[in-house]
């Protein structure tokens, strides 16, 4: 199949500006494990159902693996390999996911915390019903959701200049 | 779950567009947000050897009033409807759609267009465009034409779209300032598709219904203009015997398919609750806003 047409991408992945030529049929999430070999963003359902594999495109929360390479030409997209502050400290969500329990297996976390971040910037101060609302669309089959929603508060509250209490249960 | 190989194309106005999908007819598709087809094509069970991505098409996308009319570019996504400012005042039945449709990753990509042209009917905004009295706006080879969203579907995915058409536009004429609406959708989790919805339009003048628009989603293989149903609703004041009569107009025309969602029985049933309930909820807002 050496006559494969491949076609011209260039995006912009965690700051880091990269060209390479794509078959058509390539599906970003693929383009982004195998080609970048960034692995943090992880296929899990493959049906556009549980969120494992969302990733921040121009400021907004897209599931990779139901967009090809190709339409994220000229695109900003960032993975949780660029979600760190850059001088190697945790961002407010990872602090957040680490102090409140918010993963167990962990297999769901780079999506939550992508998606996360999206809604907080959409968002700065939701509600827990905002939260739930806002992270619908990413499946966790451990925490029951519970301490996600709290490591969300918890980031939001620092990201505010707050410190997070968590309300009575 | 790999798709199969195709062309990608990317063209950069409508006429162009139309073109590509002209030269190749059935071999080629529109790709709008991609949440229908993309995973159709995973599954090999849709095989495009061209795909025509209108991404790329400014014209297509955009809200914009024309003096009573309200007009939406087909490549706007469902993220920009519920952003939309002029829909919130002018269409807030949109927004209350847009939200119970997928999750916000799907409707970052998910657009109106799509929506409406697909033809599947568990989409939601076809119901609601036969319930506002939408126009479709189609380009294809051979010019432009309209067609009212209540004539558009023909069956499951079998629409009065052409080969090579593409819906380009939707214009909805803006109900009176202070209308009652509500999208009420029957839904098993958040993203199913619904087990029955209704959507309603209505307008009240003394406690007693002026206007009245019915429509039915996913309770048949096209979306259903339930127009008996808002008919008896008219000059009532939505009493309990006239909600049950418009609940059982609502069921008779529904022909659902029995699924995961239920049996054919239990989705018709349901169908006749979300009408009772989209009435007593649109009613509700016209008082509170009169």
């Amino acid at each position: 199949m050496s006559d494969v047409q491949t076609y011209p991408v260039t995006v912009t992945v965690n700051g880091k500006k990269i060209q390479r030529f794509v078959e058509s049929r390539t599906l970003l999430i693929h383009f982004l494990r195998e080609e970048l070999n960034l692995t943090g963003s992880h296929i899990g359902c493959e049906t556009s159902h549980c969120g494992a594999c969302t990733v921040e495109i121009d400021g907004t929360s897209v599931k990779s693996c139901t967009m090809f390479a190709v339409q994220a030409n000229g695109a900003v997209v960032n993975t949780v390999e660029g979600l760190a502050n850059s001088d190697g400290t945790l961002h407010a969500l990872q602090e957040g996911f680490r102090q409140m329990h918010g993963l167990q297996c962990g297999f769901c976390t780079p999506g939550m915390l992508m998606r996360a971040k999206v809604l907080l910037s959409e968002n700065p101060d939701p509600t827990e019903e905002e939260i739930r609302h806002g992270i619908a669309g990413n499946l966790c089959r451990c925490t029951g959701y519970q301490n996600i929603v709290k490591a969300i508060q918890y980031a939001a509250a620092k990201l505010n200049g707050r410190t997070y209490q968590e309300a009575a249960e | 779950m790999i798709p199969g190989q195709f062309v990608y194309h990317r063209p950069a106005s409508i006429a162009e567009a139309v073109a590509v999908l002209a030269a190749h007819g059935d071999e080629a598709r529109p790709l709008s947000g991609g949440h229908s087809l993309i995973p159709m094509m995973k599954l090999r069970m849709a095989t495009p050897e061209h795909l025509v991505d209108l991404a790329g098409i400014s014209e297509l996308k955009g809200i914009s009033q024309q003096g009573q009319t309200i007009v939406i570019g087909a490549m706007t996504t469902q993220a920009d409807l519920i952003k939309s400012d002029l829909l919130a005042s002018a269409l807030p039945i949109i927004r209350e759609t847009s939200l119970q449709i997928a999750d916000p990753q799907i409707r970052t990509k998910g657009t109106i267009g799509g929506n409406v042209a697909n033809g599947d009917p568990g989409n939601d905004m076809p119901g609601l465009m036969q319930c506002l009295g939408a126009t479709y706006h189609l380009s294809g080879a051979s010019g432009e034409r309209t067609v009212a969203a209540r004539d558009f579907y023909q069956g499951a995915y079998f629409t009065s779209l052409d080969v090579g058409e593409i819906l380009t536009s939707i214009s909805i004429p803006v109900p009176p300032a202070g209308h009652g609406y509500a999208y009420e959708k029957l839904k098993r989790k958040i993203g199913d598709y619904a087990t029955a919805a209704t959507a309603v339009i209505l307008t009240m003048a003394d406690g007693k219904v002026a206007t009245c628009s019915i429509a039915l989603t996913n309770v048949s293989s096209t979306p259903l203009f339930a127009e008996e149903a808002a008919q008896l609703c008219l000059g009532t004041s939505l009493d309990a015997a006239t909600l049950k009569a418009a609940g059982e107009a609502a069921k008779s025309i529904s022909d659902p398919a029995a699924d995961g969602r239920g049996t054919a029985e239990y989705r018709r049933e349901m169908a006749g609750v979300v009408t009772a309930r989209a009435l007593a909820k649109a009613a509700s807002r016209a008082m509170k806003g009169a």
